[in-house]
This record gives C-alpha cells, sequence and structure tokens, in this order.
C-alpha cells in the first residue's frame, strides 16, 4: 500500500468482496460516515462494476478517489472523505 | 462536482414480483448513495408486497423469467444476496427515501396503514407524488 498522497492519513478498510451490486457502493456510503474528513476509506470488492461505480460515486458525491488498483480480480479504492 | 446529487428520483412499484422489487430496491439503494432523494409510490401488487406480515415471505417471479430465471435467481439466493427488503433498508439508512402508499391501491387492497411494513412512512394521493416528484425522473416497475 502506497497511500503516498496523504502519508500518516488513518485509513480504515472496508472489506466488499463477495458483495453485487449495489452493495460495495452501499456500504462505502456507510462506512464513510464513520470517518472523519480528510481521512481515508480503503475499500476492497469484486463486482465487476465497482470500477465504473466508484468512479462515479466518487465525482458525484465529492469524496476523492485517491487510488485505484486491481490484483487477483480484486478491485482496491482509496477514498478520500470530504 | 455534485450537480446530480439534488436530482430526486421518483419510483412507481406496480408489480409485487421478487425479482422487479429486486431491481427497484437496487436502483433506490444506488440512487441514495449518490445523494439523490428518493421518492417511491406504492400501487397495487407492490403495496401488497410491503404488508408488514408479507414483506419477509415468499413472492413469484415475473413470468418472462421461466424455469432457467427462476434457477438463477435462487442461485443468487444461496450465493448471498441480500432480499430486497433489506436492500430497501439500506438505502433508507443511507439516504433520503421517502416510502409512501397509494391511497387508492391502500381502499381497493382494503389495507390500514398499521398493517403496512414500518419501511413505508405515509399514505398518499397522486397528486402529492407528483408535487414530490418535481422535476425529476419518474420509472414505473
Amino acid at each position: 500500500m502506497t497511500l503516498t498522497e496523504t502519508p500518516g492519513a488513518k485509513v480504515t478498510t472496508l472489506d466488499a468482496r463477495g458483495l453485487k451490486c449495489p452493495m460495495p457502493i452501499v456500504k462505502t456510503a456507510q462506512a464513510i460516515k464513520t470517518i472523519a474528513s480528510g481521512e481515508l476509506l480503503e475499500v476492497l470488492a469484486t463486482d465487476p462494476g465497482a470500477t465504473a461505480d466508484f468512479a462515479a460515486w466518487s465525482r458525484s458525491t465529492g469524496n476523492t478517489l485517491v487510488e485505484q488498483t486491481v490484483a487477483d480480480d480484486v478491485y482496491r479504492f482509496v477514498l478520500r472523505r470530504k | 462536482m455534485t450537480d446530480d446529487a439534488a436530482q430526486p428520483l421518483s419510483l412507481v412499484l406496480f408489480s409485487g414480483t421478487e425479482d422487479k422489487l429486486q431491481a427497484a430496491a437496487v436502483l433506490t439503494a444506488g440512487a441514495a448513495a449518490l445523494g439523490r432523494p428518493v421518492h417511491i409510490f406504492l400501487q397495487y401488487w407492490a403495496l401488497d408486497a410491503f404488508r408488514a406480515d408479507k414483506i419477509a415471505g415468499n413472492l413469484p417471479l415475473s413470468a418472462e423469467a421461466g424455469p432457467a430465471g427462476a434457477a438463477a435467481v435462487e442461485h443468487a439466493r444461496a450465493a448471498g444476496q441480500q432480499p430486497w427488503f433489506a436492500t430497501m433498508r439500506d438505502a433508507k439508512d443511507i439516504g433520503e427515501v421517502d416510502i409512501q402508499a397509494c391511497s387508492l391501491s391502500m381502499d381497493i387492497l382494503n389495507l390500514d396503514a398499521d398493517q403496512l411494513d414500518p419501511i413505508v412512512d405515509g399514505v398518499e394521493g397522486v397528486a402529492a407524488f407528483y408535487v414530490n416528484a418535481g422535476e425529476g425522473q419518474v420509472v414505473f416497475i
């Protein structure tokens, strides 16, 4: 994990692997409310729509998508709460 | 950046089949996650499915599902897909989701408000529904 943009920022992880659409986004919307502004939420997901969904959700809600990677069919997104 | 956020979405739910309610729950939860207000108007068989004594029960699928479709839906359920009403509750938890029963359908089905699941916020007529829908999209399911 690099998280180079915001060294030292607190990271909370949400494991949404195995969840189908729309649950990764629903769980993310719930989880983002539990962290403070500026903190990071790392989400792991396997839903094939996740890449498009997290980009759209980030754009629409104003929470920044800081990082986005994929490995072994697991998508990983890092979001910074606005 | 948040231009889409204020656009309300209005869903008129008519069908009481599990697949259409599941689809409606996905649309509702997605809109709620994006911060869009959602107004849901329950008519006929969808309203019947929101009865407190029926909401967790087994519902039929749409006719076009057929045996193969029914098997696919059953497979998704066995794989852990949560039921439609649980997704609706999640949507209410994360966003602004108002669920109203159509007063005419309440009358036709001979229902009282206290027979509905608490996820239903109230009873209204079609004029109130349209006023609340405003300029936003209206989808009929």
